[in-house]
């Protein structure tokens, strides 16, 4: 990409094109029969969605070479840490009022909320640590601690799951499955098929070959490891 | 001057119907009553012509209009808004999502439509629902729907109760228990094309909870004949309990000796119980039972309200579960 703020900024402005809605819908009183509700399952459904999006980042650009999309993955990552928030708040406040008593109980007793606190709970550390600055100060540990997106997907589908239990219907929770355990299976599968980098010099002589980054299948070593134009801002 | 104590029961001020709806119902009914020659015969039929009756039965007699006699036992409480209560609901037949029901019962055919009536009765019958409306005055039943998933409405049906219909059939001393049975046909319901819930449709009541007076047979809402969405052409309506208990779309009544095994009971045996009493003390495993949003009372920030022993019927039917520990039997 040329411009590398335009298509930021481009994406940015997408990205905030649900919140929108939502107020564009408000406004004209056509969030449904039951605003709350709608408010509250869409923002869980965007947060999931730009979480897949974030994931769906590094096998993107090992699959075909689109090494411009590492520099959207923390704005993305951000992203599905916001409708994360608006989710949460949607439940807190728009359905419960800040009945800490009802919320309590709900967190405790009922598995599917349960697994969703989790999930944001472990998002918070995530975001907290997104900036440039935290990743240089955690060096190597940065990317340990942010391979917990990987729990953070399967919880959030869990409590899909789970909430959509009530209905019997796990037509939709099944989809977002399948895109999870895909965005996951390529990782373990790429794990599998070569032992992690030895060293990032190596990994970073690979970098440069021509085609930059393939699978193992197309040849040359599989790529793990933050390449040395991106490193450390966008490390992986 | 004696002190009032507010009862939970009590509608709240902007909870009663303003004047001008109800004068609009009152004028409506009275100019059908004049082009039918008989405002307060409690039989009158929706159509003025065996003509119009025809097209009404060609076209779905989805604008059919019902007369009926307003009832005690109605609540004052304000009726929501009809686009919401026909745009809003769940009828699986049709899809899980809440606006699939309007969507996709559009090609609902209603007519003819026959409901097998059979099991410990004396007169046991194929009965077409026509016939059936015709049974027994019908009445404009205003009452409150408390849905398990924690939203209500408060609708006002049309029918008469379900005890008139016993009356006429006649169960036998060996009918402890009525069961409700939808109407499943795959080419009309794409919903019942998927595995979500053993078909057809199930539910059932006990006999003394049927014979209750508030058990309504239904056959209409909001002055017409029920939209398909809303379980055309005859449905059961049964207000202290979840809305999933009262069964749509009727194909078959029985009166039979054993408990019937309900679909959701089936699906979800720890999650749907047989009785699914509106009781906010049990909760649903899933989320607490013991608030509810009631639909089409404003924007985002409308509070929920408090959800009442058995959907605030209770000084009615808590005497049918006298002894019994709703906690298990739930």
């Amino acid at each position: 990409m040329r411009s590398p703020r335009a298509l930021r900024a481009l994406v940015f402005a997408l990205a905030l094109v649900p919140l929108a809605r939502f107020v564009v819908l408000g406004a004209l009183d056509s969030l449904s029969a039951n605003p709350v509700e709608f408010v509250q399952r869409s923002t869980g459904t965007w947060a999931l969605a730009m979480l897949c999006i974030t994931l769906a980042v590094t096998p993107l650009r090992r699959l075909f070479g689109w090494s411009w999309l590492m520099r959207l993955r923390r704005m993305l990552g951000l992203f599905a840490f916001f409708y994360a928030c608006l989710h949460l708040l949607a439940y807190a406040w728009l359905d419960q009022w800040f009945d800490w008593n009802a919320i309590v109980d709900d967190v405790l007793e009922r598995p599917f909320i349960t697994v969703g606190v989790v999930a944001f709970v472990l998002l918070i550390p995530l975001a907290a640590t997104s900036t440039n600055a935290m990743m240089r100060r955690l060096g190597r540990r940065w990317q340990e601690l942010h391979r917990l997106v990987y729990a953070i997907a399967v919880l959030a589908v869990l409590h899909y799951w789970w909430h959509k239990a009530g209905k019997n219907d796990f037509s939709a929770p099944l989809a977002w499955a399948l895109v999870v355990a895909g965005l996951l299976a390529v990782r373990l599968a790429w794990h599998w098929a070569s032992p992690p980098a030895r060293s990032r010099r190596s990994a970073q002589a690979a970098r440069t070959m021509p085609g930059g980054a393939r699978p193992a299948a197309a040849g040359g070593a599989p790529l793990r490891g933050p390449t040395l134009r991106q490193a450390p801002l966008e490390r992986e | 001057m004696p002190i009032r104590i507010s009862d939970p029961a009590d509608p709240r001020p902007g909870e009663i119907t303003p004047r001008e709806s109800w004068e609009r119902l009152r004028e409506r009914r009275a100019l059908l009553g004049a082009a039918v020659g008989a405002a307060l015969t409690p039989l009158v039929a929706s159509a003025a012509t065996p003509a119009a009756a025809a097209t009404q039965a060609a076209s779905g007699p989805a604008d059919a209009k019902l007369d009926a006699k307003p009832s005690v036992l109605s609540t004052m409480e304000r009726p929501t808004p009809r686009e919401d209560v026909t745009g809003y609901n769940n009828f699986y037949e049709f899809g899980t999502d809440k606006s699939d029901p309007e969507r996709y019962a559009k090609s609902l055919r209603v007519r003819p439509w026959t409901v097998a009536i059979e099991g410990e009765v004396a007169k046991p019958g194929r009965f077409d629902v026509d016939d059936l409306r015709r049974l027994a005055p019908l009445e404009e039943r205003i009452y409150r729907l408390r849905c398990v998933e924690g939203w209500s409405m408060v609708i006002p049906w049309i029918g008469y109760s379900f005890s008139e219909l016993m009356k006429r059939v006649e169960p036998t001393g060996a009918a402890k228990f009525v069961e409700f049975v939808t109407l499943a046909d795959p080419k009309q319901m794409p919903g019942v094309r998927s595995m979500v819930l053993a078909w057809p449709y199930t539910e059932g009541l006990r006999i003394d909870e049927a014979a209750h007076p508030l058990t309504l047979l239904t056959f209409g809402l909001y002055g017409d004949v029920l939209p398909p969405q809303n379980g055309a052409p005859m449905r059961v309506v049964v207000p202290w309990k979840y809305g999933f208990k009262s069964a749509k779309s009727l194909v078959a009544i029985r009166f039979v000796e054993r408990q019937p095994l309900t679909s959701w009971h089936r699906a979800a045996p720890n999650e749907y119980g047989f009785y699914a009493n509106v009781n906010p003390e049990v909760d649903h495993p899933r989320w607490s039972q013991a608030t509810e949003r009631r639909i089409g009372e404003g924007g985002l920030f409308v509070r929920r309200q408090p959800t009442r022993m058995f959907n605030g019927y209770g000084e009615q039917v808590a005497s049918l579960y006298a002894g019994m520990d709703l906690r298990r039997e739930f």
